[in-house]
Order: C-alpha cells, then sequence, then structure tokens
C-alpha cells in the first residue's frame, strides 16, 4: 500500500484541465508538507536527547575544568570551601538501588509467575491494574508517605531488630551501625523498591505471556509442577526480557529523585552502614539547586546531573537493547 | 520415588505459596499508601482547600493559588508537547515505517521516557532559567513538555500501527493523497488509544515536581504571569511537607490527596478508553 501513484482520474469534480492540475498541486504540496513536518518532529526528539547532553556538559565544564577527573572519587562536598566531589552521591545513589532491586527483583517475578500460572483469569486484569497503579502514583507521594507514615514504623520495628539480630554477627555488624534514625539509606531503599516493583511485575509478565503454550504444555505433559515449568521452561525463554524488564526497573530507581529526598536524609557522606542517612545525585541536586551560590557550586551540581544521566542512559539502553531482542525472538 | 514426589510437590508449594504471599504484598502496599493518604488528607478536604490561597505558617488557608498553578503548566505542557508527539509518531507509523530513521528515533524516545526527570529541569534550567536570568512558569511548562513528548510519540506510534492497513489501501484507492488519509483516517480510526496517551501523559506530568524545582520555581502569592515564578501543587507539597509546621504538613497531605485522586482517576479513564479500542 505504501507507494500508490496518486491516479489523476480520480479528482474528477474539478473540470478544465487547468484548475485540475492546480488541485492536484495543492495535494501534492500539502503531502509533501505534511510529510516533512513529521519528519521534523521526529527529529525534534533526536534534537531533544542531543540538546540535553550538550548543555549538561556545558553546564558542569567549570567544575570539571576545576576539579578534572579527581570529581569522581573525591567524597568531600563543602560549599563554603568551594571543594566539590561526587563520591558521596554517586555511591547513595548506588546503594539505595541495590537495596531496591534486591528487593523488587524476587517479588516482581513472584508476582509476574503468580500472575501467569496461579491467578484464576478473572482476577489476572484486576490485580495487574492495581499493581500498575503503584506506578501511576507520583513519587512525591512515596516521598511524602515516606517521611510521614513509613520511616517511623521502621524505626520502632524493622530498623531496632536489625540491630539486635546482627549486632552480635561480625562482619554484618557495620552494615547495621548506629541508631535507628527512621530515615536513611535503608528506608530509601525499601521505598525506591515498592516504586519500580511494577515495572519489573508488567513486563516479567508481558513477555511470560510471550511464551508459546506447547512449549509449558509439553512440559506439563511430562509432569512437571508448576514451579518447575517455570524454573525450567519460562524463566529459560524469557531471561533476556526479563532482564531488560529488570534493568528498566534499575533505571528508574537510579533517577528516582523526590521520594529519595524525603527519606534518605541528606548528609554528604559516605557509611557503611545503611541505617544511616546518606545521599543521592537526585536528591542533591533537588535539595541544594536553588540554594547554590556560586558557578562552582551551580556547576558542580550540574556536574551531577552529567553523570546520573550518563549512568541511566547505559543501564536503559542496554535494557532496550534486550527487550528488542526478545520482540524479535517472539514476533 | 515417592520421596521424590513428594519433596518436588512440597518444592512447588512453596514456591506457588511465595507468588501469593508476593502478590498479597504488593496490593497490601497499594492499600497501605492509599488509606494513609485518605486518612490524613480527608479530614483536611474543605471548601477553603479550592478557594484561599496558602497560608503563611500558623494561620488557616487552602490551596488555590498552586492547584490553579498546576492546572495551567500541565495544559500549557500538553499543549506543547502534544503537537509534536503525535506528528513525530505519525511519522514513525506512517511515512517512516521502516526507516533507519524510526529505528534510532524508537530507541531514543523509549531512553527519554524513563530519563529521570530531574536532569529535564537541569536541562531547561540551562537553556531557558539561566538566558533570560529569572525562574519562570514558561519554563516549568516546557520542562513538562519535554516529559510529555516521548509518552505521546510512544502511544501514537503504537495507535497508529495498529490500524489496519485495508483502511489505508482503501481510502489510497480512491486517491485519496497520503496526508489526508492519514488525517481523516488513520487518526480517526487510533483516535481513542491517542487520547488515552495524552491522558497518560497528563497523569504523569500532574504529579511531576522535580523538573519544577528550579524552573517555575514557588510562588506564594496569586500570580498568572508566566514569565514569573508560579506555584504549583507538587512542589508546596515538597515545601509544606518538609516545614517544621502542623498545619501546613496538613495541607501537604491534602494536596497529595487530590493529586493522587486526580491522577489515579486520569489512568483509569485512560485504561477504560483503551479496553473500549480493544473490544471494538
Amino acid at each position: 500500500m505504501a507507494d500508490v501513484a496518486l491516479p489523476v482520474q480520480s479528482v474528477s469534480a474539478v473540470s478544465t484541465p487547468s484548475s485540475r492540475a492546480k488541485a492536484l498541486d495543492r495535494l501534492r504540496m500539502g503531502d509533501v508538507g505534511f510529510r516533512i513536518l513529521t519528519r521534523a518532529a521526529a527529529i525534534t526528539v533526536l534534537v531533544l536527547l542531543g540538546a540535553v547532553i550538550v548543555s549538561l556538559i556545558e553546564g558542569s565544564l567549570p567544575a570539571l575544568r576545576a576539579f578534572g577527573l579527581n570529581f569522581l572519587v573525591e567524597e568531600r562536598w563543602n560549599p563554603v570551601t568551594e571543594k566539590f566531589g561526587a563520591l558521596a552521591p554517586i555511591y547513595g545513589t548506588l546503594v539505595t538501588s541495590v537495596i531496591a532491586m534486591a528487593i523488587a527483583v524476587p517479588l516482581g517475578l513472584l508476582i509476574a509467575v503468580f500472575l501467569t500460572e496461579l491467578c484464576p483469569k478473572w482476577l489476572r486484569r484486576p490485580i495487574g491494574i492495581a499493581i500498575e497503579l503503584l506506578a501511576g502514583i507520583p513519587s512525591i507521594i512515596y516521598g511524602i508517605w515516606g517521611l510521614f507514615m513509613f520511616a517511623p514504623f521502621l524505626q520502632q520495628t524493622l530498623q531496632p531488630f536489625l540491630i539486635t539480630v546482627f549486632g552480635p554477627v561480625p562482619g554484618l555488624s557495620a552494615l547495621f551501625e548506629g541508631p535507628p534514625y527512621g530515615i536513611g539509606v535503608l528506608t530509601a531503599g525499601l521505598i525506591l523498591a515498592i516504586m519500580v516493583l511494577p515495572f519489573i511485575t508488567s513486563i516479567s509478565r508481558d513477555v511470560f505471556d510471550a511464551v508459546p503454550p506447547v512449549l509449558k504444555e509439553a512440559a506439563y505433559g511430562v509432569g512437571c509442577t508448576t514451579w518447575e515449568v517455570v524454573r525450567y521452561v519460562v524463566v529459560p525463554y524469557t531471561r533476556v526480557g526479563v532482564i531488560g524488564g529488570v534493568m528498566l526497573g534499575l533505571g528508574r530507581a537510579l533517577g528516582e529523585t523526590m521520594a529519595v529526598t524525603f527519606v534518605i536524609g541528606n548528609a554528604h557522606r559516605i557509611s557503611v552502614s545503611i541505617l544511616a542517612p546518606g545521599t543521592t545525585i537526585s536528591a542533591t541536586i533537588a535539595n541544594e539547586f536553588t540554594e547554590a551560590v556560586g558557578d562552582l557550586y551551580t556547576s558542580s551540581l550540574i556536574a551531577l546531573g552529567l553523570i546520573l544521566f550518563v549512568i541511566t542512559f547505559i543501564v536503559l539502553a542496554a535494557a532496550r537493547y534486550m527487550l528488542l531482542r526478545i520482540e524479535r525472538r517472539v514476533g | 520415588m515417592n520421596k521424590l514426589y513428594a519433596a518436588r510437590r512440597r518444592r512447588n508449594q512453596i514456591a506457588m505459596g511465595l507468588s501469593l504471599a508476593a502478590t498479597l504484598v504488593g496490593l497490601g502496599w497499594l492499600v497501605l499508601i492509599l488509606g494513609a493518604l485518605l486518612w490524613q488528607g480527608f479530614s483536611g478536604l474543605s471548601l477553603a482547600v479550592f478557594t484561599e490561597m496558602t497560608p503563611p505558617p500558623g494561620s488557616a488557608g487552602g490551596l488555590l493559588n498552586p492547584i490553579m498553578g498546576s492546572l495551567i503548566l500541565t495544559i500549557l505542557a500538553v499543549l506543547i508537547g502534544t503537537p509534536i508527539g503525535i506528528l513525530a509518531g505519525t511519522y514513525m507509523a506512517e511515512y517512516g515505517r521502516y526507516d533507519r530513521l524510526t529505528f534510532i528515533v524508537r530507541f531514543i524516545n523509549d531512553i527519554l521516557l524513563s530519563a529521570p526527570s530531574i536532569v529535564v529541569g537541569l536541562f531547561i534550567y540551562e537553556v531557558m532559567v539561566a538566558p533570560m536570568g529569572h525562574f519562570s512558569g514558561l519554563a516549568g511548562a516546557v520542562a513538562l513538555a519535554v516529559i510529555v513528548i516521548p509518552v505521546v510519540v510512544r502511544t501514537t506510534e503504537d495507535m497508529l500501527l495498529l490500524v489496519p492497513n485495508p483502511l489505508r489501501e482503501a481510502a489510497t484507492a480512491l486517491g485519496t493523497p497520503r496526508a489526508v488519509v492519514i488525517r481523516q483516517v488513520c487518526y480517526r480510526a487510533a483516535r481513542a488509544g491517542m487520547l488515552t496517551g495524552v491522558l497518560l501523559a497528563v497523569a504523569r506530568i500532574s504529579g511531576e515536581t522535580a523538573p519544577l524545582l528550579f524552573t517555575a520555581l514557588n510562588n506564594q502569592f496569586w500570580s498568572l504571569d508566566l514569565n514569573a515564578p508560579i506555584s504549583s501543587l507538587p512542589v508546596v507539597i515538597f515545601q509544606f511537607a518538609l516545614s517544621p509546621y502542623s498545619d501546613w504538613q496538613k495541607l501537604a497531605w491534602t494536596g497529595a490527596l487530590i493529586i493522587t485522586l486526580a491522577v489515579l482517576a486520569l489512568s483509569i479513564i485512560a485504561r477504560a478508553l483503551a479496553a473500549t479500542r480493544t473490544e471494538s
């Protein structure tokens, strides 16, 4: 259908040959114009990404010039003496994301298994939608809930429990050192886990659903249990897609701002204990950007943004690439 | 043999029990969060919230200016972002379905779709706020528009790809130019789905805080001037929730409830729309 030439006979309402040609010309011009317009819009999307990268690099130049690559490995963050290093926020970003993924991945996969294998048909849609609504709740809501409800709850229950259980264990005790503040790295990680859960669940469910029924039926036919079917047929078949979904969730967790800003405590230091307050790249920017005085301070914050963008770009690109691979196999 | 069978059955039961438990935990979070919102926010819900300005600490007031600000920013962002998104999606699904350009744009668009929104704020700060020398509502709207575009591009492309080819062939056989086929036939067939995309985009941006923090900033007073800082609901929630004043915190909860109800309503409407499209 793509390239059918415009048949001249079809515009029969026009009487004289010259006015007919004119009308045709107008239509053709309109067609070309619309094509150019849409193409320009598509290119705008590319330009947008380019502009984001260029403006971030330009904005972070003063900081990069002043600190060089040292910026990445320097822990100090001192607005008074104008010495800035990104190590503490980078560390916080990575640790909170690792905690989030450690919880959300098994949970999300199990929910996907439930939705595709166990759940009665009529319940699948409602439960699926309910889980996806978790993704629809704005992140600031997670923040306010985390600060006023979840953090006090953790302070009174989970954190003292962790301290008493792991306190005497050598090696692990350092991880759970210090008083239970409620807010801190662990709380941020837990909130992030809830936030990325729906992404992991919905993508895993979709790729699980794409497994050809014949494969599963064959496995059931030789006497496999549901768990064995999932473990030895569904998961190996969909591995690439599941990893893609997990990376997509990771991309979200790395860049999440508001929820983390509320509950992480905003302390520019690296502590081994996950109960201690810390900071992430996005939380640092959100907290300090409007108050930043001096070009170097602002520029250092933009440099943080650049680092965050580069990290998430790599993770998301890898995720999309993997999802593309499984799409090709299924399609 | 029997022992092995029992062990396999047990393992299966444990795994399935865990997956049921995981689902309950997931649903439990949703109930907990919505419950807390209703519990904390509902009591503050009154007419004054919608008719009065944000108060100084210690006195009563409402959320009129942030609600108005959020509405303006959202509408403006959709007005800027939707046309670009729909046109780009149109190119990808109609003119350049098998292009290299389409492939690249799709890939980049998917990345923009989940890029951290705070980076978008930094970007707009660099290209609009810094050159103009001041924060402005317009910059906030553009920042939100940058978030709208990838959502609309994605849904427009997906929905246009669902339009059956015989429709296009029939229209083309009548001599209709390509552009007219797209606008009069394809857009009509995909209308519900494209509208869903716009609604999802609205749902997405109406709760966005990070890109507004240093573009639209905040404004304690009534202001509709797009060239000046403008108040918005998410930013006010952020500011009020982290303040030490209990009446500000209460207003923050009420604002949070309003946003969440609006966003959830939007996404449910969008889903219902999408469902009617697939059934018909």
